[in-house]
């Protein structure tokens, strides 16, 4: 990914990357292709090569920005209606980085509205489709920047993960993904989903794409109070047990496609021959994970939503429709419904069910204390082994539509992946070849907190 | 509190206290938006765009621990925030962040002049909420009140009466002004009181219901609102009536309450713990070095000044910070304050001279030498509060009072010598012949007369009593 030293130049990388996402457009993968400001930044970087002047870690590197990041004079909509009229002021920290290693964004990427989903079908510009077979889904909800890289748009794509929104999309379109430890990188500037869970992360085609990544935008940051003193840079990349777990309740889970199964069978075997012990765990109450992280995450979605409310900024309904209430109820229901998609609205009542007067001991407070149970049987595997390998998803990519008026099912699609978020772990997803049908599959490595740099080495290591 | 009420009367106060940082809570804007224009002082924290996440402001954890200092009360090392949600245009959010579970401040108590002790329940940092203005067809809103550092300070139910509520209310302000964390300007909603007060029967032992009283920003109309509040619960219950438990405006104008929303209207603020700021964890050795930080406290000065000024002027004086600082500075400098109490009481505080107050005070060192020229009697009783007030002109600045006093030609003639002089020109004059007989025939009270003359004579500067002992003796 490096240019500098290459014999092409800033704006020819970016000529290739526009006219890339135009040959794709039926993909619909951009919201938003920032032409002007992608060309002048090219020209301003290839001068400063010409001139001698020092230039960035990623000079000239086309990357795509998910739309729920805030970048300065552009749109960051988060494929919202309620937030389609807002141009944000500021750089997202990580935004700030990239811009200071001289990457060049050429626009936003689709993906499901505020990131509630598993399939971006969820965006109000409609769902993005899969990279290698446009009937299905590309995966979410940072579906748009996973099918940008695959499809040789940019070479990255910056991605938010609450529940598997990167791995996932990743795993659907064969390249790789990174959710970092919680708090490695900073939040600041990204439209807030679970603010518990959120990380911000990467899709990129390499493991050490992704390493870059890293260790350009990990760190704490005074924005930030949830971030963690930097530890990327200097994290110790031997895996000290030299062994990888396996979940057993995955591993015999019904629902498991056999093809990912058996993806899964022939990585455990490259383990072995390359000498790691594999370790079987037994992790019961990762049961508990999917219920837990869908009370806790609409609880913090419901509140991280409440501001938009079409006072201050964005969206704001046109029209007060309905009588017989104060205006200003009028306006806040009016630009509420007609501004969230179906499921922000889903997410929202069960949101403030759970924390309802009445309930919040029942649902949120239990909840948190399976939590703790999870972490707790996260901790007690890793004091065992090094990283588990487990599949990102149940099932590869499935068909557009197949499950948006299910949202049950469609929740069934994180189960294997928000158990890196309720732990706040480190999770790399990474290709393994493709289904008879050939579609990309993938699997993760998850590990202990802090183990960020050790996943993306194990993963390069034992990809395809 | 001398009549005897029928009821007995249940109070517990909260109170919002304003904290006097340079920043805001959770940004680093201006928290001092005094005579700025609305809206300019607000971040993108505060106005709630999409991304961003609150920043703890360390200095108002610090005032928080100084005014638990100043209640007596235990910081908890561990305090943690939350979210208490509701929809209103002055909460850019849609929640407030505030230590709904889990407080900075733990129990402690205020002490009252009388002696009682009011305890203090708990006290927690939150944000304050923007300020909408009404209009016939709009309204407008202002967010630079968004997110000010407030400490809510939750009382016992320990309050008695109307009048310990306003005693309370007052031993609170003054507490937290002492110790330096607000500015303490109730005009201005520096602080802000909600008053719960219930009645039941003496020898009861369950608590009446409740009505709380919102939003009470003066010592006046705490009293007067909580005397309203009971004589409008005891009506009720004297038909038999049920009391509603519900919140309740007070009208400074009308002088009464009226019911704003009861208990089932009441919103649920579906309160959850704030994800963006990790639990506030201190060391003892953070704690302790704030709580040491606490400047001395009304019950101080109490202490210290109990000996020297009478116990009511004292009280008076409390409520003027400044002025109790001077007479600190005069005692460090081991002079005497009580003739400097007298003045600030007396003719300072007085309605006439009260805008003195907007200027500055005169310094320490102006005040000593004022009171020693009194004491010696260079100064008579009124000239030495002519010079006084003359003290808070700009002009007279840093000036000796001595060189004032000269300038004003005030320093009183003590010298016997010069004064006998006088008194023999006075004397000498026929117009006091007759007085002079009279004095000699027995008739003591004209030398009140010749003393006038002998000071008209001099002008005002001959000290009264020193002519007047002259005069007994050549008229003997």
């Amino acid at each position: 990914m490096k240019l500098a030293n290459s014999s092409t130049t800033a704006v020819s990388l970016v000529e290739a990357s526009l006219k890339r996402i135009e040959e794709t457009k039926d993909w619909h993968i951009f919201t938003f292709v920032d032409k002007e400001s992608a060309l002048k930044k090219a020209k301003e970087i290839d001068a400063k090569i010409k001139n001698g002047e020092p230039v960035g870690r990623l000079a000239g590197v086309p990357y795509a920005l998910k739309a729920n990041f805030l970048s300065k004079n552009r749109p960051a909509d988060a494929s919202a209606r309620i937030l389609t009229e807002f141009i944000s002021p500021i750089n997202a920290t990580v935004v700030e980085k990239l811009d200071q290693e001289d990457a060049i964004c050429v626009g936003c990427a689709n993906m499901d509205a505020f990131a509630h989903g598993s399939s971006t079908e969820n965006s109000y510009y409609g769902p993005t489709k899969n990279s290698v077979d446009k009937t299905r889904v590309a995966g979410g909800s940072s579906g748009g920047s996973a099918v940008a890289v695959a499809l040789d748009c940019v070479q990255f794509a910056t991605g938010s993960d609450t529940g598997g929104s990167i791995r996932q999309p990743a795993a659907f379109n064969g390249v790789y993904g990174i959710k970092p430890t919680y708090g490695a990188t900073s939040r600041y500037g990204v439209v807030a989903m679970g603010s518990s869970f959120d990380c911000i992360g990467f899709i990129a085609k390499t493991a050490p794409d992704l390493d870059l990544l890293m260790s350009i935008a990990a760190g704490q940051d005074p924005k930030d109070q949830t971030t963690l003193p930097d530890f990327y840079g200097t994290s110790d990349t031997k895996l000290g047990k030299k062994a990888v777990g396996y979940i057993k309740e995955f591993m015999d889970s019904s629902a498991l496609d056999p093809e990912i199964k058996s993806a899964l069978e022939s990585k455990i075997s490259i383990l072995k021959a390359k000498g790691y012990n594999v370790v079987e765990l037994s992790m019961p109450a990762l049961e508990y994970a999917l219920p837990t992280y869908y009370i806790i995450q609409p609880a913090e979605v419901a509140s991280n939503l409440s501001r938009y409310d079409g006072i201050r900024y964005g969206f704001r309904t046109k029209e007060l429709n309905s009588s017989g209430k104060n205006s200003l109820d009028l306006l806040y229901e009016d630009t509420r419904d007609e501004g969230f998609m179906r499921e922000n609205k889903r997410r929202i009542m069960i949101g403030n069910f759970v924390l309802s007067s009445g309930f919040y001991d029942a649902y949120f407070l239990k909840a948190a204390k399976a939590r703790t149970l999870i972490i707790n049987e996260f901790n007690k595997a890793f004091e065992q082994v090094d990283a588990i390998l487990s599949p990102v998803s149940p099932n590869p990519a499935f068909k557009i539509g197949e499950k948006v008026n299910d949202p049950v099912s469609m929740y069934l699609e994180d189960v294997m992946s928000v158990t890196a978020n309720l732990a706040g772990l480190p999770a790399v997803a990474f290709p393994t070849g493709t289904s008879k049908a050939g579609l990309p599959l993938g699997l993760q490595l998850m590990g202990p907190r802090r183990s960020d740099k050790n996943l993306i080495n194990l993963a390069k290591e034992i990809a395809s | 509190m001398t009549e005897q009420r029928k009821y007995d009367i249940t109070i517990g106060i909260e109170c919002h206290v304003q904290l006097k940082t340079k920043t805001k809570l959770f940004s680093e804007v201006d928290n001092d938006a005094r005579g700025k224009e609305p809206n300019s002082c607000v971040s993108p924290i505060d106005y709630a765009l999409p991304g961003m996440l609150p920043r703890l402001n360390g200095e108002a954890v610090k005032l928080a621990i100084r005014a638990g200092a100043a209640m007596n009360a235990r910081i908890n090392p561990k305090s943690r925030f939350d979210r208490k949600h509701y929809f209103y245009p002055d909460s850019p959010k849609g929640y407030q962040i505030t230590q709904f579970y889990h407080p900075i401040v733990g129990e402690g108590y205020i002490e009252l002049p009388s002696g009682k002790k009011i305890r203090i329940e708990h006290a927690h940092l939150e944000g304050d909420a923007g300020k909408l203005t009404h209009f016939d067809t709009y309204s407008l809103v202002d967010l630079n009140r968004v997110d000010t550092p407030l400490l809510e300070i939750v009382s016992m139910p320990d309050i008695s009466s109307p009048e310990e509520a306003r005693d309370y209310c007052k031993e609170l302000w003054r507490n937290m002004v002492y110790a330096g964390v607000t500015n303490g300007d109730l005009y201005n909603g520096n602080m802000r009181f909600d008053v719960n007060i219930s009645l039941k029967k003496p020898g009861d032992k369950k608590l009446g219901t409740r009505a709380e009283i919102k939003n009470l920003n003066s010592f006046r109309s705490i009293e007067r609102a909580a005397t309203y509040e009971y004589e409008r619960q005891s009506k009720l219950l004297d038909k038999g009536d049920k009391v509603v438990q519900e919140t309740r405006g007070w009208s400074d104008a009308t002088g009464v309450t009226t019911g704003q929303r009861s208990k089932e209207e009441a919103q649920d603020y579906r309160y959850m713990p704030e994800p963006d700021l990790p639990p506030l964890n201190l060391t003892e050795d953070f704690i302790k070095a704030e709580y040491d930080k606490c400047p001395p406290l009304p019950a101080d000065y109490r202490a210290r000044f109990s000996d020297v000024i009478p116990a009511d002027t004292l009280e008076i004086l409390l409520d003027y910070p400044e002025l109790v600082n001077r007479l600190s500075e005069i005692s460090d400098a081991k002079q005497p304050v009580d003739y400097v109490a007298n003045l600030f009481t007396s003719v300072l505080l007085a309605e006439e001279n009260q805008s003195l107050l907007n200027d500055a005070l005169p310094s320490a060192k102006q005040l000593i030498e004022l009171s020693a020229m009194k004491n010696k009697n260079e100064l008579s009783s009124t000239s030495a509060k002519e010079v006084f007030i003359k003290l808070f002109e700009p002009k007279h600045s840093g000036k000796s009072s001595r060189d004032l006093a000269k300038e004003l030609n005030l320093i009183q003639e003590n010298d016997s010598g010069a004064l006998e002089a006088i008194v023999d020109e006075v004397l000498s004059k026929p117009e006091t012949a007759k007085a002079q007989a009279d004095y000699k025939a027995g008739q003591e009270k004209v030398l009140g007369f010749l003393v006038g003359q002998v000071m008209k004579e001099s002008r005002g500067k001959a000290n009264p009593s020193a002519v007047s002992e002259i005069l007994k003796k050549k008229l003997k």
